[in-house]
């Protein structure tokens, strides 16, 4: 435990300094994160447009999907923020720099997952915010209710987090597929801001079996927004976002071993 | 004869990178078919939005895909190492050449999009043909007017990214000019939403702007939905590409007068 401490510390130092740097540049700095607001924003004004046309998508209103799309947006943006340049392996092997990287006394993963930090996907995550914290208004809160929001919102955080991590570490193999990662993380995030209703049953089996994307918002939203489950899954699904999470995470975790053991440099 | 060359050489060094193109078919045929699920729920609760039927919106969240790289609606392509050459003070080098800037680089841009268009763009149609039931175009004349509707919305996207780029002569650094762009390219080329969804003067203000000639006309083409308009469809896109790059000639006059003020 004190240990994790000490990473958490040291990756707090680094990621200070790239905010520091990038800060050097504010005119930059700004238009990144308008930008990336932007690129949000008008993402969910499609979704509305989209519900002028209809009054119910897969048998949810407007507020219930906003619900789930605020969900899946925060947990994606604060696992991007966190650790999204663990994405960049590839380059890191190419260039040789994940060599330096490995002769500094702090963990690789840190590593890796501070450099070049940068706070320009706050736009994205206070975009986010905004349209989850529109759609709570519409729900009938209770106690119990408000535990599983949290842990809902953590959990998709933390699914994200695993997901980044196992998709990337594919990069040890091939140095030039970063875009394969792609498919599973912004392609998830994107599956989960839609009701998993209006997909096949296979998919939600896969989503839920394979990739957990279900338990970032879907299982969690039903019990919050008091929906029956169109697919009859078991009710406790509905409790074990943070199972999936933690799952996730120690698959990704030894992913990253494996991948880390198997690297040789590139030797330029 | 010149530019030929370096189209092929463009398209050639894109082909070298065969597990990033794999990799990234893969990724296009997963979000198409995520939206065509999505938009299969959209045409079921209302069967005639926009003008489409749910045949209409399946095929074109699959031409969306193909366009997706082709047109580098994200931005990228080969404008993004001019950016680079100028911000290195590089770029001085190709400004000696005896061949104008803006034509070299949209001739090496036409290389990448015929090879992004033939792999990333065909192979997800293919796998879109396979699981979806997809329109296919309606005449042969339909089919090259699609083709020769793609090549312009090449150029047109070219031209603004080429903006974007020189948009470095000035500010040092194009990254927050290049999300924005990409944003903006993303929402009013139809590629998050069909434009013909979009309600009154937003969507004669979306059908009118430049990104519209990116995605939402070639498909239109393809759909047949410009059967008697089709050369107006077609003249939409060349002027709007004539603009663009005059506009780019222009830019970089004043940016070359800056770089022999600065003794760049």
């Amino acid at each position: 435990m004190a240990e994790a401490v000490v990473h958490a510390q040291r990756y707090v130092d680094i990621a200070w300094l790239w905010i520091r740097a990038a800060w050097q540049y504010p005119a930059s700095f700004v238009m990144l994160a308008v930008g990336n607001g932007l690129i949000n924003l008008l993402d969910f004004l499609g979704l509305w447009i989209m519900f002028s046309h209809l009054d119910r998508l897969g048998g949810f209103a407007l507020h219930e999907v906003a619900f789930l799309y605020g969900a899946s947006s925060l947990g994606i943006g604060v696992a991007d923020t966190l650790i999204g340049s663990v994405e960049r392996i590839g380059t890191y092997i190419r260039t040789g720099r994940l060599d330096q990287m490995l002769t500094k006394p702090v963990p690789l993963l840190v590593q890796v997952c501070a450099d070049q930090f940068t706070l320009r996907r706050l736009g994205r995550i206070t975009q986010a915010a905004v349209v989850f914290a529109w759609a709570c208004t519409y729900v009938d809160w209770s106690p119990l209710r408000v535990v599983a929001a949290v842990s809902m919102v953590a959990s998709g955080a933390v699914v994200f987090f695993g997901l980044f991590v196992a998709f990337s570490c594919v990069q040890f193999w091939t140095h030039d597929a970063s875009e394969f990662a792609n498919a599973f993380t912004y392609g998830g995030a994107t599956v989960a801001q839609y009701p998993l209703s209006i997909f096949p049953r296979e998919v939600l089996v896969g989503l839920t079996f394979v990739i957990p994307i279900a338990f970032v918002n879907w299982y969690p939203s039903l019990f919050i927004l008091g929906r029956e489950d169109p697919y009859a899954m078991p009710a406790w699904f509905q409790w074990s976002s943070p199972l999936a999470a933690a799952a996730t995470m120690l698959v990704a975790l030894s992913v990253w071993r494996l991948g880390v053991r198997r690297y040789t440099s590139t030797g330029s | 004869m010149l530019h030929v060359a370096i189209a092929t050489r463009a398209f050639r060094r894109y082909s070298t990178y065969r597990a990033a193109t794999l990799a990234g078919m893969f990724t296009n045929s997963v979000f198409g078919v995520i939206y065509s699920f999505a938009y299969l729920a959209l045409w079921r609760a209302n069967p005639t939005a926009g003008g489409y039927d749910s045949v209409d919106a399946v095929t074109y969240v699959w031409l969306g895909q193909a366009l997706l790289m082709t047109v580098a609606l994200w931005g990228g392509g080969t404008t993004d190492g001019l950016a680079e050459r100028i911000r290195t003070g590089d770029v001085a080098i190709d400004l000696y050449r005896p061949v104008g800037l803006v034509g070299w680089y949209l001739a090496a841009d036409l290389g990448r999009a015929a090879y992004h268009l033939v792999t990333r763009g065909l192979g997800p149609t293919l796998l879109g043909l396979l699981l979806f039931d997809i329109r296919l175009p309606a005449s042969t004349a339909a089919g090259l007017a699609f083709l020769l509707s793609v090549v312009l919305a090449v150029v047109v996207s070219f031209a603004i990214r080429f903006l974007v780029a020189a948009s470095t002569f000035w500010l040092l650094d194009d990254a927050g000019v290049r999300v924005m762009s990409g944003a903006l390219a993303m929402f009013f080329s139809g590629m998050v939403l069909p434009l013909t969804l979009f309600p009154g003067w937003l969507g004669t203000l979306a059908h009118a702007l430049p990104w519209s000639a990116f995605v939402q006309v070639p498909n239109d083409i393809w759909l047949g939905h410009h059967e008697g308009a089709l050369l107006a469809a077609l003249g939409f896109q060349a002027l709007w590409a004539l603009v663009l790059l005059g506009a780019c000639q222009v830019v970089l006059g004043a940016a070359t007068r800056k770089v022999v003020v600065q003794g760049g």
